[in-house]
């Protein structure tokens, strides 16, 4: 048993080695300077790199997280301090159907009824799908992060004579803080790499834009245009856009972990 | 015409009963704390001692299925008058628990200044003063002194006992409440907090629940013994302690049961 175990977990280790180091053998030499601050060049020349690519995944995931945070973290918090009811219940349910949802599934709402009525691609109906699939996720681990606060420290608070609402704010809300920091970063890096929901939204964009009520470029939507393109040049960029995203990725994982481990390592 | 200062600290329940959902785990209690006393609560586990100590300053209706019958009277008024906010009630009446609860994201000058904030109206100079005030009260200041910045989990088990009790003095409440206090310490920390009991009564009403028969003893000036939620009897310490005047009194003390 412990060896199948052992094997299993072997093999999940190296298809993780693999994809990185596939990705870095095959994006790792385009990664020069003009890679992340030029903007691409017309399509066939050489050259040009993904600056609006990754200003796009910055302002796109960042205004999600804008809306989605709040939203996720103060959903939480209800759950676990408020949430033993059958609102509580409903919610949670909701939550939990909802984090399984196919992220194209959300993409075509947000498609419905942001683009449509607006009549143009934007960022920011791309953000709102982005936030939609981060919200239960969110949800779910905050309140299991407040839920590991020992009970002891609420009545101490509510014997002090803290109200309700500032017990579960100022002390417990506080005491979970780490955790939910982490799972905050999680959930950015579950979504920093959405591409289906985008594809009918951002659209996506080879040229630089700023304004989140126009069409943009991301990482994920960068690895898509360029590397279903017909250019070899495009292929190449599109490893690379990979690779960056890759590492985006990984480094929001080891931040996540670490802002954890920093954690217990206080409570002791 | 403002009440005599012993009125005001007044402590009294009558008839009180307290239910989790249908089952009455402290029933039918009537029973007086005067002002400027130590009443020591004693009886087996299980008997309703911490219920009946959360009965007093509310605290039980927080429970899952808590509720309540019967009053109590701080001060001549009805704790559980509808006009009354538990919230503020609370700031009256201080609680301490078994195991120390530092809130453990705060300084340990934070942690005794909470209830202070949590009040508000107070400048910053008001609040250092009481601050230290209430350490004194609960002989942490020499301890602590130079490092009031440092988180409160620093402290060992009795330093962050007598620092909830700090915490609770501070808001200058009229009644302590201590939940078996001194369970989860040494005897040099059991003795600093049985100490604090004789010399904070002179400005509190103090009700202290405890397992320890001596210390109950050492400590209280009436005690009350609690089974199966009833109240079985409530007299002047050493009386109860040497002729309870029922039977199942006399078989606790004697160490029959319990
Ligand atoms: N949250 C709760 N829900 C339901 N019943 C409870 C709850 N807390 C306590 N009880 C029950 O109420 C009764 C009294 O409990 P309580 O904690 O007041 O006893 P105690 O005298 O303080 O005991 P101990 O000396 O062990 O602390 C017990 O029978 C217990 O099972
Ligand atoms: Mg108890």
């Amino acid at each position: 048993m412990t060896t199948l175990v052992g094997v299993l977990s072997f093999v999940a280790v190296l298809a993780l080695a693999v994809i990185l180091g596939y990705l870095v053998v095959k994006g790792a030499s385009s990664l020069d300077w003009n890679f992340f601050v030029k903007n691409p060049v017309p399509a066939g020349q050489a050259g040009g790199g993904v600056a609006n690519a990754i200003v796009g995944t910055v302002i796109i995931v960042g205004v999600a997280a804008l809306i989605g945070l709040p939203i996720g973290i103060g959903t939480g918090l209800y759950l676990a301090e408020y949430g033993s009811g059958r609102f509580g219940w409903i919610v949670r349910f909701v939550a939990d159907v909802l984090n399984g949802t196919p992220s194209i599934v959300v993409g075509i709402f947000a498609w419905t009824w942001l683009v449509r009525p607006m009549g143009h691609f934007s960022a920011l109906a791309g953000s709102v799908a982005l936030a939609v699939l981060m919200v239960p996720m969110i949800a779910r681990t905050t309140e299991e992060m407040v839920r590991l606060v020992p009970h002891s420290l609420r009545e101490a608070a509510l014997a002090l004579g803290y109200p309700r609402w500032r017990t579960s704010l100022r002390i417990v809300a506080r005491t979970a803080l780490a955790g939910i920091l982490t799972s905050c970063l999680v959930g950015i890096a579950r979504i920093a790499g959405e591409t289906a929901p985008l594809l009918f939204t951002a659209l996506g964009n080879l040229n630089f834009s700023s304004s989140i009520l126009q069409p943009m470029q991301t990482l994920s939507l960068q690895v898509f245009t360029y590397g279903t393109g017909p250019f070899d040049e495009w292929h190449r960029l599109a490893w690379a856009a990979a690779l960056v995203l890759m590492g985006l990725v990984l480094l929001l994982s080891l931040t996540a972990r670490w802002a954890l481990r920093s954690r217990h390592g206080a409570a002791r | 015409m403002a009440p005599p200062a012993d009125a005001r600290l007044q402590l009294e329940a009558v008839r009180l009963t307290a239910l989790y959902g249908r089952r009455a785990v402290v029933k039918d209690v009537s029973i007086l704390f005067p002002a400027h006393s130590v009443t020591a609560v004693i009886g087996p586990s299980g008997c309703g001692k911490s219920t009946f100590l959360r009965c007093l300053n509310r605290m039980h209706e927080l429970s899952e299925g808590g509720w309540v019958t019967g009053t109590v009277l701080l001060d001549g008024a009805d704790v559980y008058d509808a006009g009354v906010d538990p919230v503020q009630l609370r700031r009256r009446i201080g609680m301490v628990f078994q195991r120390p609860t530092p809130f453990p994201t705060m300084t340990i000058y934070d942690n005794v200044a909470a209830g202070l904030r949590v009040n508000g109206g107070r400048s910053r100079g008001e609040v250092d003063a009481a601050v230290e005030q209430a350490l004194r009260r609960a002989a942490l200041w020499d301890e602590v002194k130079d490092r009031l910045k440092k988180s409160a989990l620093d402290l060992s088990g009795g330093q962050q006992q007598r620092l909830c009790i700090a915490r609770a003095l501070a808001p200058e409440p009229e009644v302590l409440l201590l939940d078996e206090p001194t369970a989860s310490l040494d005897p040099a920390g059991t003795q600093r907090i049985e100490e604090l009991c004789h010399e904070l009564k002179h400005r509190y009403t103090i009700v202290i629940v405890t397992h320890n028969l001596q210390q109950a003893g050492r400590v209280s000036d009436y005690t009350a013994f609690f089974y199966l939620g009833d109240l079985v009897e409530v007299g002047r310490t050493e009386e109860l302690f040497t002729k309870p005047a029922q039977e199942q009194t006399e078989a606790y003390i004697t160490g029959r049961f319990g």
